[in-house]
């Protein structure tokens, strides 16, 4: 990693992305893989979890931020803490992949060394062995290695893995509605994880999806085969067949250029955006009983109205997660290698709305999420291509230059046409950011 | 008429045969028109609609993925994917006989490839069959994956 770091100063990888094209090498090549580990995702602020994923004291569960193995768990104060998930004695990966309860403190199953909910080492056997050893300066004795900073928002559990950086408010600015707008459209104002998680492996690298999220060029051409099949049968029914759930949702995704064009795109500074400004393909589902009274019941007609009102698509929390606020998902675009992203599609239910409505969300989830979707499948097979594709040597760049303009990206929360790429450019200039060595980076 | 056991089982033997010679229509036609097809994402799921899975389908849904697989733009089966089923004897674990209900158990490995990439699953089918004049039909045919909750790629057919 040394030589890595001497090697990709600011100025050589600003070499890699123009104000309109991006580097094959940004998507294929492993050593800037391994610089984005040990750069990006330590200098940025991850998505790790929900705080109704650990309710009670000792709970936990497992994730990864960029490269590094961490786990989640609730301590005796109430307090979240997210620990490098590694014995500070033989290296061992303390806790299984997975979730469950720890207990008061977590202990090691190869020699019983124990850490507290925090990670401070907490007691190890035989522990006179050590006295007259060093041990005090040994690097063991700092027990496990933590995030340098946690942020709970909203129950949404974020952190930073440098002791020193840019501060949580500061890195998401006003792109936190997007998150408090889903929280406002639960009647009792707070969401629950629930229904599991789908997991969907793709041979292609993390940032083509982040991409993909704010792509309004591609549904009507990818997803002709899904949403246009579906259009199509659906249209063979005979009239006044109820229109189902499943057709509502599937639809859409087959509108025209100009419907993408005039919904808009958002933008907010460090890589930030969403598509879905003043219209989206999640604007016209039918109602569900009962909700529309339980938010009325909750926040009054008016209140109701604006959370409601509200159809963003596509939020991009830069780096690697995209939320759906009206359809209450949330993905994680977890890198494994330059050309493997492990895709995890979660589900949330708004507390003290119908029942109806988490249904809606499960099958939108399968019907667009799930390894064995229609939609996914139109989706990897472009992601795979292009990773293939990028393998040659006779073209070297990716042209991300739809509708750039000059100057852009220098407003807060800019409001663009809906097919423009600027979200894309947004991503790579916050990518420059925090790419950056760490003597460069801004504070 | 009611439904022999091996009548049950070669049933299900020739509905896999349907699938691996990738006579899709005619598969469809052996559901009713309220069946489902459900793959759980997590073991011994009870909620199919309250909680994720990897597939749950009604007729129309199913239709749409058998029309689309031979669509001139569906890029990700250009080529077409196929697959192939090893069955073990299925097992009849009800009979109801009065209302001509059945249901049945059948462990499988199931095979599928595209390309040079060959992917194998392993599991149990459950099927809930009806007579429905003299003819048998599946009211839910419920696959689960011994590793339901793992991370796969792409899952283009039927299992």
């Amino acid at each position: 990693m040394g030589d890595l770091a001497k090697r990709w100063n600011g100025a050589e990888l600003r070499a890699l992305i123009r104000d309109n094209e991006v580097h094959r090498a940004v998507y294929t090549d492993p050593e800037i893989f391994n610089l984005e580990m040990a750069r990006l995702f330590r200098a940025s602020w991850a998505y790790v979890g929900h705080a109704s994923q650990v309710p009670n004291a000792g709970d936990y569960f497992t994730t990864t931020v960029g490269a590094e193995p961490v786990v989640i768990v609730r301590r005796g104060d109430g307090g979240i803490s997210v620990l490098i998930n590694r014995c500070s004695h033989k290296g061992v990966r303390l806790v299984s992949e997975g979730s469950g309860n720890l207990g008061k403190f977590i202990r090691c199953p190869y020699h019983a060394w124990t850490f507290g909910t925090d990670g401070a080492l907490q007691n190890i056997p035989l522990r006179e062995g050590y006295d007259g050893t060093g041990f005090d300066a040994a690097e063991a004795r700092l027990g496990l290695a933590r995030a340098g900073a946690v942020e709970v928002y909203r129950e949404f559990v974020f952190c930073r893995l440098n002791d020193e950086g840019i501060r949580f408010n500061d890195y998401f600015g006003e792109s936190l509605s997007t998150l408090d707008n889903m929280v406002d459209r639960a009647p009792a104002g707070r969401l629950e994880v629930a229904g599991g998680v789908l997991r969907y492996m793709h041979q292609c690298n993390w940032k083509m999806l982040a991409e993909n999220q704010t792509d309004t060029c591609h549904p009507m051409v990818a997803h002709e085969s899904s949403a246009g099949t579906t259009v199509r049968i659906w249209n063979e029914q005979p009239e006044g067949t109820p229109k189902p759930m499943a057709v509502e949702q599937f639809a859409p995704f087959a509108s025209s250029y100009k419907f993408f064009d005039n919904m808009g795109i958002r933008i907010w500074p460090n890589g930030h955006g969403h598509t879905g400004v003043s219209d989206s393909i999640h604007a016209a589902y039918s109602p569900i009983p009962g909700y529309h009274e339980a938010m009325v019941a909750a926040y009054g007609e008016e209140r109701t109205r604006h959370i409601l009102g509200e159809v963003r698509h596509n939020t991009v929390y830069f780096p690697n997660i995209m939320v759906k606020g009206p359809i209450q998902t949330l993905r994680v675009f977890r890198p494994l290698a330059a050309d493997r992203t492990l895709v995890e599609s979660w589900t949330f239910r708004l507390v003290g709305a119908p029942d109806l409505l988490f249904e809606r969300t499960c099958m939108y989830n399968r019907l667009i999420n799930s390894p064995a979707s229609i939609v996914g499948h139109d989706d990897l097979e472009v992601y795979e291509r292009a990773q293939q594709g990028l393998q040659t040597g006779f073209r070297d760049w990716v042209n991300v230059g739809r509708l750039f303009q000059t100057g852009e990206g220098t407003a807060n929360a800019e409001v663009v046409r809906g097919t423009s790429e600027a979200q894309m450019r947004n991503q790579f200039r916050a990518w420059l950011r925090f790419m950056a060595p760490p003597q460069e980076l801004a504070p | 008429m009611t439904s022999s056991a091996d009548r049950l089982i070669d049933f299900v033997l020739d509905e896999a045969h349907l699938l691996d010679e990738g006579r899709f229509t005619e598969w469809l036609d052996l559901f009713t028109e309220d069946a489902r097809y459900w793959m759980p994402a997590a073991p011994g799921q009870t909620d199919p609609k309250l909680h994720n899975s990897l597939m749950y389908e009604d007729k129309l849904l199913l239709r749409i993925r058998i029309e689309r697989l031979t669509g001139a733009r569906t890029y990700s089966e250009q080529p077409r994917s196929r697959c192939h089923h090893l069955l073990q004897t299925p097992r009849v674990e009800h009979l109801d006989h009065d209302r001509r209900e059945y249901r049945l158990r059948t462990s499988f490995h199931y095979v599928e490839t595209r390309l040079d990439r060959q992917t194998l699953y392993a599991g149990w089918a459950s099927h809930h069959l009806v007579e429905i004049d003299g003819v048998l039909r599946i009211r839910l045919k419920r696959v689960d994956l011994v590793n339901c909750d793992a991370a796969f790629g792409n899952i283009s057919l039927f299992m």
